[in-house]
């Protein structure tokens, strides 16, 4: 296990200034334990105390709260943080054979760090996930929250050796990965500047629209849909 | 607030419901669950109290609600804790609805499949709400672990520590919420909390932070099965095996109801009563914990006297008794005697002693304060104080919850007045009430009552009450600690400060014994039932009540004016009961009085310093083995009857009555005319109250002087200090798990000072040093230092100042803690 | 008649940067604000009453109705708080539609909180999700740089200031009083109704919650009338609306119709079942909503059809099962996920799930009896209707619509001594195995 460092006063600052983005202070709670994790890598006492501390509520609650959601980790992660869908659909369609390969091959249990071998720049950890709305991708993985869609075990391994490698991987519907603490700071609420890359939606999410457009069927036209209710209020008085 | 004691709502909302086909009126806003109870039908629940805010969690009281009142019913069973009732409302419970039963057992069942099967082994077996619901209103047989399906139960390592004392075991845990919402709501202390999720959740602390609350034991009480335990009782009996007496806790003035579960002569475990008028159902963990005291090894069994070799030897009651008699006598020629009786006395023990003083010492040199006073705060107790009562214009506890504005000066209610406290926060949660309070800084408690601090260094709440007199009016109360005693003028300018204003006051004190001394006749100015002494009409009332001729008429010497007279020669003896010197105004003075009396006879349930400098000892009960009563700070009379009958163990009254009968003997007054509790309780009645006109308050007194210059860089300050609610008390000694739920003692520095000084503090008064490390308190008035007054050596007043002194601070170098 | 296709909401998916304020604006996007703009705040309300909108996150209730009930006469400020915690199983269709078209769904924050007078707007977005929340932080960046956004928005006087919040990992925040502890920074667990969230909600004011689509179906309403929308659906389900199609068939995907399309036409636009199988059985509205078979192709998919035949429209998340899918594997994996998504703060739901997840366990390793079936259901008795909130109901859905229709398959695991199915045969690449 890496040491700590301590919360730095950048950090104190921007733990304080995502409390003033609501009304009340407390919340800001969730971003800021996402922040405590892009700062230290895991949920920490000290990071429970200093919310507690802004806040003015108790550690008890701050625990209580850390300990309810489950990206929060006690536990340090790896710089990429590898979820499996296992619920039903995608489990059916491949999550779990994903899932057992992964385990195999980074020899690791649930919610595990691998090992970084020797030559391995970057650590990968593993952890089966639920439902990530993303069932049209089935079966469906995810590295630092970014869907890695349509997966095999095969493709599996290699991503996580490909992210172990240090190469760059890109979202197959997003951006290029950053680190785990890189998108936890997304997530309490500081941007990265990533939001234009990536496409604007996935070729599962377009095939209703592309369609739609083969056979020109569209929303009735809003112009001619008086007359429609019209109409149908001429039929259901007939 | 959605807390439900039902007394609140106004009877003219009455709402007729059928429930069972038994149609009932009850309050507008009732709870179906307590509906319920008015026809007799107890629903099975855990989440619910009635003190706590409903939360439906645990679902165990679904009932059938045919009927919302509306015509329509509900289509899904309803939880009776969370719904109120409504006009025309029809409910089935279990008694007439199969869907409600089943829905009952359904969630037994359930409840039960993790439940582990250590009744046998579990504090809670006998007692325990889950284990006799589930005899009432669950199946036989578990589905859940039978042959066929044999399931698994979720484990935990167990137990864990909450705190030093209270102890959790996950696995009998229901997770019905009471001990969080107790935390959060009545205790203000959210330190322990719901963590992880689901299956998994728990209740928890964080990480170094444990459940330190003045009021952890109520967790242990209102749990609905075994989860929680203390490590004072773990283990240590059965509740068939105990034996319950109900009595009046003695730690403080609050009057708490308590109960006392006892096996064998022992007692094993304190818990609280249950008096909606008083405590509610909670009490601190000092009266629920600290009772070891009682048992301790150095606990006084049988009477002693001065031998010819200068040590006390063991001797029997009788002979103690002559001892005691010719050597009072003797004193009484060589100048008098002084009496000083201590804080914590029943109301039936100090009357003895101020019968005792008049009749047999032919004295008013008598005074119950063992700590600092004032002659201002003497003729305050006897204009204010004696005789208020309920019912007789005294502030009672249903006043602070009425009240719109409740001003606290010289009192931390949350350390010298827990129930006081605990009202206080109900109130203020309630949205009525807002506290004020003159003190040096926001403490904790105050924090805890959202209170409006105006900043008040020790000395100035005099001139800030007044000040703040324009905000007050007929809606306010005002609470006055004992520690305004030896803050000039502030006794006064309360009592003006109310006249003027019609807001009401009270009178606060710590001991349990305080108030009742009072009424009793502990004073150097007053008789019993209030009487001055400077009356004549009253003195001839007690006198002929007492049968004697006459009583002294002239007002004696408080305890001040005691010690002063024995350190002088001008008073040839003493009778002191539970005094401890460190606890006085000067302990070095008080020390001298004793050395310097000729002859001192001393009553007490322990040795002390005070015993081992007596001529004759006598041993007393505590409150267990006897029956009594304590005036609280409201003027209620708190009576208890004897839990442990021990032969050996008297009351004060009892040895009091035998000293009079030798000294009677030897020509010296007359028998006191009891021997036991009871007769002291008739006599009493008997004389009842004064009902003579009540000694005007002198006219104002010369306050203390504006605050001085304390600031420029002078390394002096304004020594505030109080006593904690857990410090060194000698009534909390023999429970080392309390002892270390206290508050780290620390001294509360400004900002400014705490740079200047740092994290440590050398404090030095006329009486001596005391260093500590120093914490720093944000709005701590300027110039002023805080201190526990007792959790550090032999207590501020021995070892460093008196309150309201100035005293040098000092960075101590060099030192480590 | 209107198509068998309405795309709307997805109608921007295909255009290059289609998140971007320019691309949105190009099609006609923020010109429902102006129209907004004009009307009294009442009349939005009217007019989302009279368009029929049904809340698309899974309950239906009425939209505008939601918004009248929030009491005007209240001096606390009034909230709008978008429920952006797309969680339920199957359902899959809030994520494209804020990484695609994040703009309509600010626009329609907008024109809600507009109508029912709230200055403060948040959006509470599973955290799970970093692409998009990225792109709906960015898209409020750039209605805040538009103006559309802040304050005197376009001039009218209207102030709204957004604030996106993300979530931490928790299924129960799909429910609306959990989500509101989560956004208030406390463990997700359901608060005690009433209060309702419309009278004391966020910071106990009056609060109104939607589900992301029907948020972004506000702005088409506003522009295009309540008439056009109500052209579309049927009589009691009007309106566009998601339907995903995922799982064993050729074409898995987001197809956006009308309300009352069948799933046989959706099968039919779809490509059918996957190649040599043939349909077992389908969620018509996520996991929690019980499980159709092949008898049920031609539900209407809307409100009243489904319920009609038994289950729920839910979430429109069709999770298409073919034969070589295990039942009893399908519904304890369900289970597993309601029991680690149980919030624990009611018996039924904590206790119950744990249970039901143990016995399934041995059902479906073949051990046990037929009576044992029964206790499920009986379980389930217990559990349905006596939790706290709708997730410890959801729960059972599965289980005991799984028995009612396949309960000679739960006893060909008993007779069977384990699972008589093949995993692997059920995979994504089983068919490409098969073939190569």
């Amino acid at each position: 296990m890496s040491t700590t460092a301590p919360l730095d006063d950048k950090t104190l600052t921007e733990l304080r200034e995502i409390a003033a983005r609501y009304p009340e202070a407390r919340s800001g709670l969730l971003p800021m334990l996402h922040l405590v994790q892009s700062a230290q890598g895991r949920i920490t006492p000290e990071g429970i105390e200093a919310c507690a501390a802004i806040l003015e509520i108790s550690a008890a609650e701050v625990n209580g709260v850390a300990t309810f959601y489950t990206m929060y980790k006690r536990h340090g992660v790896g710089d990429y943080h590898v979820g499996v869908c296992t619920n039903t659909l995608c489990a059916v369609m491949g999550g779990d054979a994903i899932l057992e390969r992964l385990k195999d091959h980074l020899e690791v249990g649930n919610d595990e760090v691998a090992v970084q071998r020797q030559g391995d720049s970057h650590t990968v950890s593993l952890e089966h996930i639920e439902c990530n709305a993303a069932c049209d991708y089935a079966p469906v993985m995810m590295v630092n929250w970014e869907f890695m869609d349509n997966q095999t075990p095969e493709s599996a391994v290699q991503l996580v050796e490909a992210l172990r490698a240090g190469h760059e991987v890109s979202s197959t519907r997003g951006p290029k990965l950053c680190t785990w603490r890189e998108a936890e700071r997304v997530l309490a609420g500081f941007p990265d500047g990533r939001a234009d890359e990536g496409p604007s939606a996935g070729p599962a999410s377009l095939v209703g629209l592309e369609i739609a457009r083969e056979r020109g069927w569209r929303a009735p036209d809003p112009t001619a849909t008086p007359a429609i209710e019209a109409a149908q209020k001429e039929e259901s008085g007939a | 607030m959605t807390t439900t004691p039902d007394k609140t709502v106004e009877k003219t909302d009455l709402v007729i419901v059928t429930i069972d086909g038994v149609q009932v009126s009850v309050p507008k806003d009732t709870l179906v669950i307590r509906a319920a109870e008015q026809v007799g039908v107890q629903v099975p629940r855990f989440c619910d109290h009635p003190l706590l805010a409903p939360v439906g969690a645990c679902r165990q009281c679904l009932v059938d609600v045919p009927d919302a009142g509306n015509g329509r019913g509900f289509p899904k069973p309803q939880a009776s804790c969370t719904l109120p009732v409504a006009e025309g409302m029809v409910v089935s419970t279990q008694v007439s609805s199969p869907v409600a039963d089943k829905a009952q057992q359904g969630v037994m069942e359930l409840l039960l499949i993790n439940h582990p099967l250590d009744c046998p082994v579990c504090d809670k077996g006998g007692e325990c709400p889950l284990q006799n619901q589930a005899m009432s209103n669950g199946r036989g047989e578990s589905r859940f672990s039978d042959d066929r399906n044999r399931g698994v139960k979720r484990t935990f390592p167990k137990p864990i520590n909450l705190s030093p004392m209270v102890l959790l075991d996950r696995e009998r845990c229901i997770v019905c919420q009471r001990c969080t919402r107790f935390a959060d709501e009545i205790a203000g202390d959210p330190f322990i909390a719901l963590v992880e999720r689901g299956v998994q959740q728990q209740i928890g602390i964080a990480e170094d932070a444990p459940f330190l609350s003045y009021f952890s034991g109520n967790v242990i009480q209102i749990c609905p099965v075994g989860a929680l335990t203390s490590e004072q009782y773990r283990f240590r009996s059965r509740p068939f095996d105990l034996v319950s007496t109900p009595g009046i806790a003695e730690h403080d003035a609050c009057g708490s109801a308590i109960r006392v579960d006892h096996r064998r002569g022992a007692v094993l475990r304190r818990q609280a009563g249950d008096d909606p008028a008083v405590n509610e159902e909670w009490i601190s963990d000092k009266d629920r914990f600290a009772f070891a005291y009682a048992q301790a090894d150095d606990r006084l069994s049988y009477p002693q006297v001065r031998d010819d070799d200068g040590s006390l030897r063991p001797a029997s009651w009788p002979e103690a008794f002559t001892v005691a008699a010719r050597g009072l006598a003797a004193a009484r020629e060589a100048g008098g005697v002084g009496v000083l009786t201590g804080g914590r006395l029943t109301v039936e023990d100090a009357y003895a002693y101020g019968k005792f003083a008049r009749t047999s010492l032919g004295t008013n040199d008598i005074d119950f304060r063992a700590r600092p006073l004032s002659a201002e705060e003497t003729d305050f107790l006897a204009s204010n104080v004696v005789l208020t009562g309920p019912g007789a214009g005294g502030v009672t506890y249903g006043d602070l919850e009425s009240a719109a504005t409740v001003v606290l000066v010289g009192l931390e209610a949350e350390d010298e007045a827990a129930a006081v406290f605990l009202r206080l926060r109900k109130s203020v949660r309630a949205g009525g009430t807002e506290v004020v309070s003159l003190a040096p800084f926001t403490t904790r408690g105050l924090a805890k009552l959202a209170a409006r601090l105006v900043p008040t260094a020790p000395g100035d709440e005099a001139a800030a009450l007044r000040a703040l007199a324009g905000e007050l009016d007929a809606s306010s109360v005002l609470l006055v600690g004992e520690r305004m005693a030896v803050v000039p003028g502030a006794l006064s300018a309360a009592a003006e400060v109310a006249a003027s204003t019609g807001a009401r006051l009270a009178w606060v004190p710590r001991r349990a014994g305080d108030r009742g001394a009072i009424e009793a006749g502990c004073l150097p100015t007053l008789l019993p039932g209030g009487r001055p002494v400077a009356d004549a009409g009253a003195r001839i009332d007690v006198a002929t009540a007492w049968g004697v001729e006459a009583l002294p008429e002239s007002p004696g010497r408080d305890a001040d004016g005691i010690v002063a007279a024995l350190v002088a020669g001008t008073l040839g003896g003493l009778l002191v009961g539970g005094v401890d010197p460190d606890d006085t105004a000067d302990p070095a003075a008080a020390r001298a009085a004793i050395d310097a009396a000729g002859f001192v006879v001393a009553l007490d349930l322990r040795r002390t310093e005070v015993t081992d400098r007596a001529d004759v000892v006598f041993p007393v009960a505590p409150t267990t083995d006897k029956s009594g009563s304590f005036v609280n700070w409201e003027g209620r009379v708190r009576s208890w009857e004897a839990a442990l009958r021990n032969p050996a163990s008297l009351p004060e009254l009892r040895a009091l009555a035998g000293i009079a009968d030798e000294l009677a003997q030897l020509g010296q007054g007359r028998p006191l005319g009891f021997r036991t509790v009871d007769e002291v309780r008739a006599e009493m009645a008997q004389l009842g109250p004064w009902d003579g006109a009540r000694v005007e308050l002198p006219a104002t007194r010369v306050e203390s002087a504006a605050t001085q210059q304390r600031e420029g860089g002078n390394s002096t300050v304004r020594l505030a200090t109080w006593k904690q609610l857990l410090d060194n008390g000698s009534l909390q000694d023999g429970d080392k798990y309390l002892k270390s739920t206290a508050r780290t003692p620390v001294a509360l520095v400004t900002p400014d000072a705490y740079d200047r000084y740092g994290p440590t503090v050398t404090l030095t008064g006329d009486r001596g040093s005391m260093t500590l490390p120093a914490e720093i308190c944000d709005d701590l008035v300027d110039g002023v230092v805080w201190v526990p007054a007792n959790s550090v050596g032999d207590g501020v007043l021995a070892d460093l100042a008196s309150p309201g002194t100035t005293v040098t601070i000092a960075g101590a170098e060099g030192v480590h803690g | 008649m209107t198509d068998m296709l309405t795309p709307v909401l997805t109608d921007i998916w295909d255009a290059e940067q289609s998140w971007k304020l320019a691309t949105y604006v190009d099609q006609g996007g923020y010109a429902a604000l102006d129209v907004a703009f004009a009307m009294d705040p009442d009349d939005i309300i009217t007019a989302v009453k009279d368009s029929g909108l049904r809340g698309r996150g899974g309950a239906g209730f009425p939209t505008g109705m939601k918004w009248s009930f929030i009491p005007q006469d209240n001096p606390k400020p009034k909230y709008l708080v978008v429920n952006a915690d797309e969680s339920e199983p199957g359902t899959c269709k809030d994520i494209p539609l804020m990484m695609g078209n994040p703009h309509v769904l600010v626009e329609g924050v907008i024109i809600s909180s507009y109508a029912i007078r709230a200055n403060k707007a948040f959006i509470y977005i599973r955290g799970e999700v970093v692409h998009v929340i990225r792109r709906v932080q960015a898209a409020v960046e750039e209605a805040y740089a538009a103006g559309h956004l802040g304050k005197d928005i376009h001039g009218s006087g209207y102030d709204l200031d957004v604030v996106v919040h993300a979530g931490a990992g928790a299924y129960i925040c799909g429910e609306e009083t959990a989500l509101l502890e989560g956004l208030e920074g406390r463990r997700g667990q359901p608060r005690l109704r009433p209060p309702f969230p419309a009278v004391a909600g966020l910071y106990a004011s009056p609060t109104v919650i939607n589900n992301v689509e029907s948020i972004a179906s506000v702005p088409a309403i506003v522009k295009n009338g309540a008439a056009w929308f109500g052209a579309m659906g049927t009589e009691k389900s009007k309106g566009h609306g998601i339907f995903s199609l995922s799982g064993h068939v050729q074409k898995p995907g987001q197809y956006e119709a009308p309300l009352g399309i069948t799933l046989r036409e959706l099968l039919d636009l779809a490509g059918g079942v996957r190649e040599g199988h043939q349909l077992k059985f389908w969620t018509p509205g996520g996991s929690s909503t019980p499980l159709f078979t092949d008898a049920h192709l031609d539900v209407p998919l809307d409100f009243e059809g489904v319920a009609g035949a038994g289950s729920m429209l839910g979430t429109r998340a069709l999770q298409i099962f073919d034969d070589s899918v295990c039942v009893v594997r399908a519904v304890l994996r369900w289970t597993e996920f309601y029991q680690h998504e149980s919030c624990g703060k009611c018996t039924p739901c904590r206790e119950g799930t744990w249970w039901l997840t143990q016995a399934l366990t041995r059902l479906e390793n073949g051990q046990g009896s037929e009576a044992d079936l029964d206790q499920l259901i009986d379980q389930c008795d217990n559990i349905l209707g006596r939790a706290f909130c709708a997730l410890g109901d959801g729960a059972t859905s599965p289980v005991t619509s799984s028995i009612q229709y396949f309960r000679d398959e739960y006893l060909t695991h008993l007779s069977n001594g384990g699972c008589p199915f093949d995993p692997a045969r059920s995979t994504a690449w089983a068919g490409t195995e098969v073939s190569a």
